[in-house]
C-alpha cells in the first residue's frame, strides 16, 4: 500500500485574475505504518494537501497514484481511495448526525456496501481503537462531552478501515489531558494496526514527540520532508516561514550560548532533561 | 455552481456610485423598474439600456462580472420568450400543425428578453455596489417612518443583515461537510429522487446544528456587548446625504421624466 503525489498542483479558482497556487508542485510518497507529521503556517495549502490525498479536489496538474495506478483516471473508483485513505477533518465532530453514536460510526461501512452485521462488527472495532466506552454507544452523538464526541468522529473514519488516516488538528480545541489522549491512541492505531498516520499540527511539541516524519509546507510548496530531528535544526528557515521549533530546542541553545554543551538536536522534555541532568551531575 | 451567482454579491470598488447613500440607490432601484415597464416600444428599452450602460460605466464593475451572474437566469429567460412566441395570438408568421408563431409573439417575446435582462442587471448594480451593511442601514432609515405604526423596523433590519451576512458561511458551511460525509463514502450525486433526498439527510442535521449553535453564539456575543435594540442606539457611520447624493436624485428624476415623456410622445 503506497500513496504518492507526482508533481501535483492545485489552484483555487483559475479564472481569477490573481492566480494563487494552493498547492505548488508537491511530489511525496506515503507508506503504510508510517507516521507522518504535516505542519505549516496558515494557508500554507496543508488542508488542501490533505482533501488532495483521498480524492476529494482533483489536482489541477500532476498525478495522485494508489499502489500506481492513477486515482482520477476514467473508471477508478474514488470510494476504493476514500476507503483506503480515511480523512478527518478539523473538528470533525460538527459532522455527527445519527440518533446514536454506533449508527454513526456505521455510516462510513454502510456507504462501502457491507452487510450490517459487519458494519456493526466494524463500527465497534473503531469505537473500541479510540477507547470509547461501551455505555455510550446508545447515547445521541449531541450529548457526548467534546473530547468524547472527536473520538466518536475519528471512529466513524476508522471504521472504513483506512491503510492511511490523515488528520486535519485533530487535537484542536481539546483540553491537554484529550489531546494527549487522541494522539497517544493515533501513535497506538500506527504502531499496532500498522495504519499510516499524517497528523496535520500546529504543535511541534506534537510533531516532535510522536512523528518519524515530517513534511513542512510554506506557500503551497513541500520545504521540508525529514525526521523531525533534522527539520528543527533549520530553525531559522522555520521561523521565516511563521513556524517555529519545539519550546526545548530553545531553552537548550539558550543553555548552550550560556556555557553548557549539550546537543543541539534535543526535541521533547525528556530527552532534554536527561541530558542536563547529565551535564550537571559531570 | 454557487459561485456563479453574481445576484446579491458585492462587488468592491472605488468608483462615483460606490459612494453614493444606500438610499439613493434604493430609488435608482425602484425607478429603473418602473421606467423599464413606462412603455413597450423600442426607444422605451433603448433609453433604458443606455442608461444602464452608463451607470455600469461609472460603478466599474467589470462587465465580465455582470455577465456572470446572467447564467443564473438564462432558464427563465428561455422559458418566458418561449410562452411569449407561442401564446400570443395576432398576425400569424409561421404557421405548423397545431404551432403557430405571430409577428406580436416575436415581438413581445424579444421585448420580455431585453426587459428581463435589463431588470436583473439593473437590480443587480444594487448589491454589487452597496454591502448588506449598507442597504439594511438605508432600507432602515427610509422606513423607519413606519415606526409610527408600532412596526419594529430596525428589528427586520437586524434579521434581514444577520440573514445576509450568514449566507456566505452557511455556503462554507455546506460544501465542508458535504467533503466530510463524502470522506466517509457519501455520494451525493448518483441514485433517484429518493435516493438523493435520503442522501442529504447527513448533510442537513449537521448543517442545522451548526446553524443554531452559531445562532445561540452571535446572540450571546451581542448581548455581552449589551445590544438592546433601536433605543437610544446611535451609529458610527450615520447615513447623511452629500451634495453627489441630491446630483444623483435630480439625474434619476430627470431619467424618469425623461422616459415617461418618451412613453406618452412615441405611440
Amino acid at each position: 500500500m503506497k500513496l504518492e503525489l507526482k508533481g501535483v498542483s492545485y489552484i483555487y479558482d483559475p479564472l481569477a485574475s490573481k492566480v494563487k497556487k494552493a498547492v505548488d508542485d508537491v511530489s511525496l510518497t506515503i507508506e503504510k505504518g508510517q507516521f507522518v507529521g504535516l505542519v505549516g503556517h496558515t494557508g500554507s495549502g496543508k488542508s488542501t494537501l490533505a482533501q488532495l490525498l483521498n480524492g476529494l479536489v482533483k489536482p489541477t496538474a500532476g498525478q495522485v497514484l494508489l499502489d500506481g495506478q492513477d486515482v482520477h483516471a476514467k473508471g477508478f473508483p474514488l470510494k476504493t481511495l476514500r476507503q483506503r485513505v480515511g480523512l478527518v477533518f478539523q473538528y470533525p465532530e460538527y459532522q455527527l448526525f445519527e440518533e446514536n453514536v454506533l449508527k454513526d460510526v456505521c455510516f462510513g461501512p454502510k456507504n462501502l456496501g457491507l452487510p450490517r452485521a459487519e458494519q456493526i462488527e466494524k463500527a465497534k472495532k473503531a469505537l473500541r481503537l479510540v477507547g470509547m466506552e461501551e455505555n455510550l454507544y446508545d447515547n445521541s452523538p449531541f450529548d457526548l462531552s467534546g473530547g468524547e464526541r472527536r473520538r466518536a468522529a475519528i471512529a466513524g473514519v476508522l471504521a472504513m478501515e483506512p491503510d492511511i488516516l490523515v488528520l486535519d488538528e485533530p487535537t484542536a480545541g481539546l483540553d491537554p489531558a484529550g489531546r494527549d489522549e487522541i494522539l497517544s491512541q493515533i501513535a497506538r492505531l500506527c504502531k499496532e494496526e500498522g495504519i499510516g498516520v499524517v497528523l496535520i499540527s500546529h504543535s511541534m511539541e506534537d510533531v516532535a514527540a510522536y512523528t518519524e516524519r515530517m513534511l513542512v509546507m510554506d506557500h503551497g510548496k513541500l520545504c521540508f520532508d525529514d525526521a523531525p530531528r533534522e527539520v528543527f535544526r533549520h530553525v531559522e528557515e522555520l521561523e521565516s516561514m511563521g513556524l517555529s521549533a519545539p519550546q526545548v530546542t530553545y531553552i537548550v541553545r539558550k543553555l548552550n550560548e550560556r556555557g553548557f554543551a549539550l546537543p543541539d538536536d534535543l526535541l521533547t522534555v525528556e530527552e532534554a532533561k536527561d541530558a542536563i541532568l547529565k551535564a550537571i551531575m559531570k | 455552481m454557487i459561485r456563479d451567482i453574481t445576484l446579491g454579491q458585492y462587488y468592491d470598488a472605488d468608483s462615483v456610485i460606490h459612494k453614493l447613500d444606500p438610499r439613493v440607490k434604493l430609488a435608482f432601484t425602484i425607478i429603473y423598474i418602473v421606467s423599464l415597464y413606462v412603455g413597450n416600444t423600442v426607444w422605451t428599452f433603448l433609453g433604458a439600456a443606455a442608461f444602464l450602460c452608463v451607470v455600469i460605466a461609472l460603478t466599474k464593475v467589470p462587465v465580465r462580472f455582470m455577465l456572470r451572474g446572467m447564467k443564473s437566469i438564462l432558464v427563465l429567460l428561455i422559458i418566458s420568450a418561449l410562452f411569449n412566441l407561442f401564446l400570443v395570438s395576432g398576425e400569424p408568421l409561421i404557421q405548423w400543425k397545431f404551432i403557430t408563431i405571430t409577428k406580436e409573439g416575436v415581438r413581445m417575446a424579444g421585448l420580455m428578453i431585453v426587459r428581463l435582462i435589463l431588470l436583473v442587471m439593473g437590480t443587480s448594480l444594487m448589491t454589487l455596489t452597496a454591502t448588506p451593511n449598507e442597504l439594511t442601514d438605508g432600507l432602515e432609515k427610509s422606513l423607519s417612518f413606519l415606526k409610527i405604526f408600532r412596526i419594529p423596523v430596525h428589528a427586520f433590519g437586524m434579521m434581514m443583515n444577520i440573514a445576509l451576512r450568514f449566507i456566505p458561511i452557511l455556503i462554507r458551511e455546506v460544501q465542508q461537510i458535504m467533503k466530510a460525509q463524502e470522506a466517509r463514502g457519501a455520494d451525493f450525486e448518483s441514485g433517484g429522487l429518493i435516493k438523493k433526498a435520503k442522501a442529504m439527510v447527513p448533510l442537513l442535521i449537521p448543517l442545522f446544528v451548526s446553524a443554531f449553535r452559531r445562532a445561540n453564539d452571535l446572540a450571546q456575543a451581542m448581548e455581552a456587548r449589551c445590544y438592546h435594540g433601536d433605543e437610544g442606539r446611535t451609529k458610527l457611520h450615520p447615513l447623511k446625504y452629500q451634495k453627489r447624493d441630491l446630483i444623483a436624485y435630480l439625474i434619476l428624476l430627470l431619467y424618469l421624466g425623461a422616459m415617461i415623456a418618451q412613453a406618452v410622445l412615441i405611440r
